[in-house]
């Protein structure tokens, strides 16, 4: 058999960390292939993925538009946008999930657990391609918004920050999908969490002004992790922003905190899942 | 380093989930080289036990050691020395056959070339070559498990466990699977083989270790767990329902074991231990009584017997 090697000298036992490193990234990167290999394989479903936000803002950007006043001035079309943005980002949460709840139920990431590859690579290249896509995302629904109207209006440089913050928020929710993915019993539980994500995006200042809503609520939706990563769009795309709460005046720094509060809890509960599926 | 002369070797090994007792101090030596099956009914402990022995889980109690390394202090040591084949076919299914190969070829770090070259290899070695760029979601369930065969076979692994690997797969498939198993086997590779199918053990295995609640209650190879049952059995089968008594009785003087009598099918069957002795006997003393016999003869347990009666006295005993 000329494949044959034993294995033994394919083990990083006895290697050094470098070299265990070294293996993370290439096992890492082997996985982002995967991913990237999906998507050569199955063009038609990530296109309705990519063109779903499209659609909800068109949607939304045509048929509600003409009722909407948004505060501050300015079309609720291009008011909808970063919103539009920041719910990708959200929505994406629901691809992590599918596929690690998908590796879990089918044996694949039992698979994965006997063989003498770098346990973090399951993550890292599952985050890497999920970033990809995210990317990807913003990409085209940043083509839609300048066809209805949306623009930049403070540089380049701030509207980078900005589309930095909403990639942040969603390197954040890739560790609540693995999370929950490896907690659900597979991936038609995807159900469940767009009963989850749905409430949580639109409570947010993504397609309303949280103005206009009714108190509490409009409370509730200032401070939703969702608006922080919005209202911190709006400013540095120079939109006009209102908003009187704490949490809507320091939107960036808010929008920088939420994700790094999210990835402090969900970060450490997937690793010690991940370990529980040994138990 | 020596070949270890036992593949596998557990000592009492435990697993409890909540209220349920999965493994309850199993007991298990594999030699080197060949196959032993693991025979039980369902919830016996056979995923169990593979799952401590593959290092996906952690024992309660006890210890084993794959290859020659400690399942729990050397779990990495063993992963670059084991294939498993589980019992849900464990591929990508959106990805073709020779990607699957490849992706896990990598994982196993043998460098690009060389992934590539041992996944046609494989393919080429499972009859799945000319599948190879098909997404596996559309392969039949027989090539899903060779191909699943084949990811376990990536790094040529001297130990292998297979959970269950025929289960669910029709007739044809289940004999392309056995054929794949032997090759292996005839290959050096050592064989751990869960199964529910007597007739699978009976086949591939050398030695079996009959598990019922999470521990071994029979040991031994198939020739000598049939004979554990009192060797051959004497069938009588009958025309006339009337003469079933007197034949029940004739029989119980010849049987070295309990009758087995079914009233149905006018048959009635029981051990011997002197093989020609008793049937001529028998022969003998239904014709002097008069009954007209339809067949007659001897034949060996089945392996289901063994198994109904080792689970039955293990009913009684507990
Ligand atoms: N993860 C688990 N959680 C709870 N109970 C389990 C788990 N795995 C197995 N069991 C229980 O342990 C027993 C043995 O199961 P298993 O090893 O799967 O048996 P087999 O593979 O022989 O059918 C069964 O009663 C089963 O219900
Ligand atoms: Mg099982």
């Amino acid at each position: 058999m000329s494949g044959a090697n034993q294995g033994a000298a394919a083990s990083p036992q006895a290697a050094g960390s470098l070299q265990t490193l070294r293996w993370a990234v290439a096992d890492g990167w082997t996985l982002t292939g995967r991913a990237l290999a999906h998507w050569a394989r199955q063009p038609g479903q990530i296109a309705m993925g990519l063109l779903f936000p499209v659609m909800v803002v068109l949607m939304m950007g045509y048929l509600f538009g003409g009722q909407m006043d948004v505060p501050g001035g300015g079309s609720y079309r291009a008011f909808i946008v970063p919103g539009m943005f920041a719910l990708t980002m959200a929505f994406g949460m629901e691809e992590t999930f599918v596929r690690v709840a998908g590796d879990a139920a089918k044996g694949v990431t039992d698979r994965f657990r006997t063989m003498p590859m770098s346990p973090s690579a399951v993550v890292t290249g599952r985050a890497a391609a999920d970033m990809v896509y995210s990317v990807a995302g913003l990409a085209v629904m940043a083509g839609c918004g300048v066809l209805i109207g949306w623009r930049v209006h403070d540089g380049a440089a701030k509207a980078l920050a900005g589309f930095g913050l909403l990639l942040l928020l969603r390197f954040s929710l890739i560790w609540m999908g693995v999370y929950l993915g490896l907690v659900a019993k597979g991936p038609e539980s995807v159900v469940a969490v767009q009963i989850l994500v749905w409430p949580v995006g639109f409570m947010s200042s993504a397609l309303v002004a949280p103005s206009t809503m009714p108190g509490w609520l409009g409370a509730v939706a200032e401070w939703n992790p969702m608006s922080a990563t919005v209202t911190a769009c709006r400013e540095l795309f120079g939109d006009p922003v209102a908003g009187g709460s704490w949490a809507a005046q320091h939107s960036v720094l808010m929008a920088v905190v939420w994700p790094l509060v999210i990835a402090a809890v969900f970060a450490p509960l997937s690793v010690r899942r991940y370990r529980a599926l040994g138990r | 380093m020596a070949e270890p002369r036992f593949a596998v070797v557990a000592e009492g090994l435990r697993k409890r989930y909540g209220d349920t007792e999965a493994l309850a101090g199993l007991d298990l030596r594999v030699p080197a080289g060949t196959v032993h099956g693991l025979l039980g009914p369902n919830g016996a402990g056979k995923t169990t036990a593979v799952r401590i022995l593959t290092t996906l889980a952690r024992p309660d109690g006890g210890t084993a050691r794959v290859a020659g390394h400690d399942v729990v202090r050397e779990a990495r040591a063993v992963r670059g020395r084991i294939g498993l084949v589980g019992q849900h076919a464990a591929v990508d299914e959106i990805l073709g056959g020779r990607q699957n190969l490849v992706m896990f070829g990598r994982l196993y770090h043998l460098g690009a070339a060389r992934a590539r070259r041992r996944a046609d290899e494989l393919l080429e070695r499972f009859r799945l070559a000319d599948a190879a760029g098909k997404a596996v979601g559309e392969y039949s369930g027989g090539m899903r498990r060779r191909l699943d065969l084949a990811a376990s076979m990536i790094l040529a692994p001297p130990v292998l466990f297979l959970d269950e690997p025929t289960t669910g797969l029709d007739p044809r498939a289940r004999n392309e699977v056995w054929d794949a198993i032997r090759a292996l086997v005839d290959g050096g590779t050592t064989v751990l083989l869960t199964t529910q199918y007597l007739e699978e053990a009976d086949r591939l295995a050398a030695g079996i270790s009959v598990i019922d609640r999470g521990r071994v209650i029979a040991e031994g190879t198939p020739d000598q767990l049939k004979k554990r049952l009192g060797g051959d059995r004497i069938e009588v089968a009958l025309d006339d329902p009337g003469s079933l008594t007197a034949a029940a009785e004739i029989v119980g003087r010849v049987a070295s074991g309990g009758v087995d009598v079914d009233a149905e099918a006018l048959r009635i069957g029981a051990p011997v231990s002197g093989r020609a002795a008793a049937l001529t006997e028998a022969v003998r003393a239904l014709d002097d009584a008069g009954v007209k016999v339809a067949d007659i003869g001897l034949r060996r347990p089945t392996l289901d017997e063994v198994f109904l009666h080792l689970t039955d006295k293990e009913e009684v005993s507990s």
